[in-house]
């Protein structure tokens, strides 16, 4: 499957001021019953953005919202870029996570780390996760809150954040993800049209070293 | 030769394409099916029109949603059981092996794997599931993935992958009598933090990891991932060459042992290097139990909770504050009087026949608190429960006054109707106690079997040393 690709993105800001968010609390687990891939924007942080219990299939309109939650805030009602704390997405490795953020409108996340399965599982949905400085991250939470309508810029082509007032902060990607997001990419469709050949050498070779591993079952 | 961690070894062993930023296409040798992390994936070949690599690299089985009371019934929640079916009929529609439900082998993922010997030492071995890590324990790369990777894994046998720096946590000396393979994983986490180990491969090493069984081992290596790591692994000895013997997915005859002469050099050399290293000392760790919304919010059952307004780390303290309102807990209390209302002894942390004996030997022969309203014990396959029935642990369970129940994922994340409701609090065996795991509002305190078996008979925590004598 192709992906919607990431080029240069600039958006809202949404403060989501709390470490260690993890991917139980991006989408609950009720949400996972699911076998389609969209959907999920809805019911993204459920628990924290609705004061009654969600359930699959829920009309949200009518809902009752927590008006404590940051993304219940008009300020940030358009938000596209999420900036977080430190090992934002930890837990399970359900895809759903990204999902959800993706439907909901977010297309990158920054903050100071991730954990590394739902990093990963980012940029096979066209959201840009990015990494910065924890000092950096401070000083941009700081910024959201002194200002309405606190934008970023995040070019991936160039690998850096650029504020309203010009700062730009650089960020690190590797080639391989990098080159799937820009250009959108099937990722199983370039495997299966560059490294075919390679998979077969190397199941042969593999097939004279550890036999047991290619015995009938 | 340069010496190798093991890592290094199962890394090099699996490299297809080694690209120049130092990432690799790597070869997997078994991926792990279950029904909640698959369907997209599957639905991704069909409009493709593409077909699994090699259908034999795949096994499948039913375990998130599965309810633990009769499995000849039908399953009642219409939206689970559409996923449950789901995965039925797309191993039926691309051939690949299941074990649903009513299969005896059927279980929780990452208790069916070794016990079939699907894991072998020396595979890399994927499931989209974060747990995965569990595998590891027996000389295996492996770990979870997502849904996306799941369809790469079934179109194309292989991964792109970063390759991970390695950590050692070698721990030194024996744990305590009592003290258990849990205590130790939850007591690591306590102190690296859960996300220390992140973009680490960890290897767990010393005296106290080679004296651990398989199941101690697996329980081990299940929860890397809480403490970051994508995954975990022990080093190949005979307590995994006895373990993997004779199992149905094991190889035998002259490929056994060539396949063993092979696994013997699964560990890491002498001199090889680590790129972080910690030392643990096993004599000094306590049971531990949970009190927090994270597992690194952790403490040894003696300690009392802790007072956000000594922590200097501003973010710190702040989670601290909210874990404890939200665990509506008090700073100086004591963890031995948290009062508890619910049990779970289960999940592919701690559903295994030795977690079960363990938390057997505590409740023989008593009965479970009257302030508790549910004691669950699910086991984690269909063959653990017959073994387990088999020695007359359902009868010591049963007599106690818990549930014995059918196999599955069950209240580690309530997913089926096993679950905590708003403001109950749980004893709980399982891996996870973030906000709203075991159903929105509850409460998990994690800690061994023994730990959750003893809170099941007082009502509240005890130290399971003096319970079971030192």
């Amino acid at each position: 499957m192709s992906i919607e690709p990431f080029n240069r993105h600039t958006g809202l800001v949404a403060p989501l001021d709390r470490a260690n968010v993890d991917t139980d609390a991006i989408i609950p687990k009720q949400f996972l019953k699911s076998v389609q891939r969209t959907g999920f924007g809805p019911y993204l942080f459920d628990e924290w953005r609705y004061l009654d219990h969600g359930e699959p299939g829920m009309e949200c309109s009518q809902r009752p919202q927590n008006p404590d939650f940051v993304l219940n805030q008009p300020r940030y009602a358009a938000a596209t870029v999420l900036l977080a704390r430190a090992n934002f997405g930890c837990g399970s490795s359900r895809e759903h996570a990204p999902w959800a953020l993706r439907d909901y409108g977010f297309r990158a996340i920054v903050a100071p780390s991730f954990a590394d399965i739902f990093y990963s599982n980012c940029f096979k949905n066209g959201l840009l996760p990015v990494v910065l400085d924890e000092g950096v991250v401070d000083q941009l939470f700081q910024a959201v809150y002194d200002a309405s309508d606190y934008r970023l810029t995040i070019d991936l082509p160039e690998q850096v954040v650029t504020t309203p007032h010009g700062d730009a902060f650089p960020f690190t990607v590797d080639p391989f993800r990098k080159r799937m997001l820009l250009e959108g990419l099937d990722e199983i469709g370039v495997t299966l049209a560059e490294q075919a050949e390679a998979i077969r050498a190397y199941e042969q070779r593999r097939a004279q070293e550890a036999p047991w591993l290619f015995a009938a079952r | 030769m340069t010496p190798k961690t093991l890592y290094d070894k199962l890394w090099d062993a699996h490299v297809v394409t080694a690209y120049d930023d130092g990432s690799a296409l790597l070869y997997i040798d078994r991926q792990l099916l279950h029904e909640v992390t698959s369907p997209q994936a599957f639905e991704g070949l069909r409009l493709a029109g593409r077909k699994p690599w090699r259908l034999d690299a795949n096994l499948a089985v039913t375990d998130h949603n599965v309810p633990t009371t009769a499995h000849t019934e039908p399953v009642a929640d219409p939206v689970a059981r559409l996923q449950i079916e789901t995965l039925d009929r797309n191993c039926a529609e691309f051939g690949v092996t299941e074990f649903g439900m009513g299969d005896p082998r059927q279980g929780i993922v990452h208790v069916v794997g070794p016990e079939q010997g699907a894991t072998l030492p020396g595979m890399t071995l994927v499931c989209g599931d974060s747990h995965t890590a569990t595998h590891g324990a027996l000389g295996t790369l492996a770990f979870g993935i997502g849904t996306s990777e799941v369809e790469h894994v079934l179109a194309t046998q292989t991964l792109v992958q970063q390759k991970a720096a390695r950590m050692l946590i070698r721990v030194d000396g024996q744990l305590a009598h009592a003290v258990t393979a849990k205590d130790l994983i939850l007591a690591i986490i306590g102190r690296i933090g859960t996300a220390g180990g992140t973009g680490y491969a960890i290897e767990f090493a010393g005296e106290a990891v080679r004296a651990l069984s398989m199941e101690g081992r697996m329980t081990l290596c299940n929860m890397a991932i809480e403490a970051g790591a994508r995954c975990g692994m022990v080093g190949v000895d005979a307590i995994t060459i006895d373990y993997v013997r004779g199992r149905p997915y094991a190889p035998q005859g002259e490929l056994w042992e060539r396949a063993v002469a092979n696994w013997r050099d699964l560990v890491t050399d002498d001199g090889a290097e680590f790129d972080r290293i910690e030392v643990f000392d096993a004599t000094a760790i306590e049971p531990q139990v949970t009190w927090g919304t994270s597992p690194e919010m952790v403490a040894g059952v003696g300690a009392v909770i802790p007072d956000p307004r000594q922590v200097e780390d501003a973010v710190r303290a702040d989670a601290i504050r909210r874990a404890l309102e939200y665990m509506d807990l008090q700073p100086g209390m004591p963890l031995t009087q948290i009062p508890i209302d619910k049990v779970f002894i289960g999940s592919c942390t701690n559903a295994r026949i030795e977690d079960l004996r363990e938390a057997a030997e505590v409740v023989r022969g008593r009965r479970v608190s009257e302030r508790i309203q549910q004691a669950l014990v699910v086991p984690g396959s269909g063959l653990v429960k017959r073994q387990a029935e088999a020695e007359g642990l359902d009868r010591v369970f049963s007599e106690a006054g818990f549930e014995w129940r059918e196999p599955g994922c069950s209240m580690c994340l309530g997913m089926n109707p096993d679950r905590l409701n708003p403001g109950e609090r749980c004893a709980s065996t399982s891996n996870r106690n973030f906000e709203g795991r075991q159903g929105q509002g509850g409460r998990t305190h994690l800690a061994s079997p023994a730990m959750a078996a003893a809170a099941a008979l007082y009502g509240h925590f005890v130290d399971i040393r003096d319970e079971l004598g030192g």
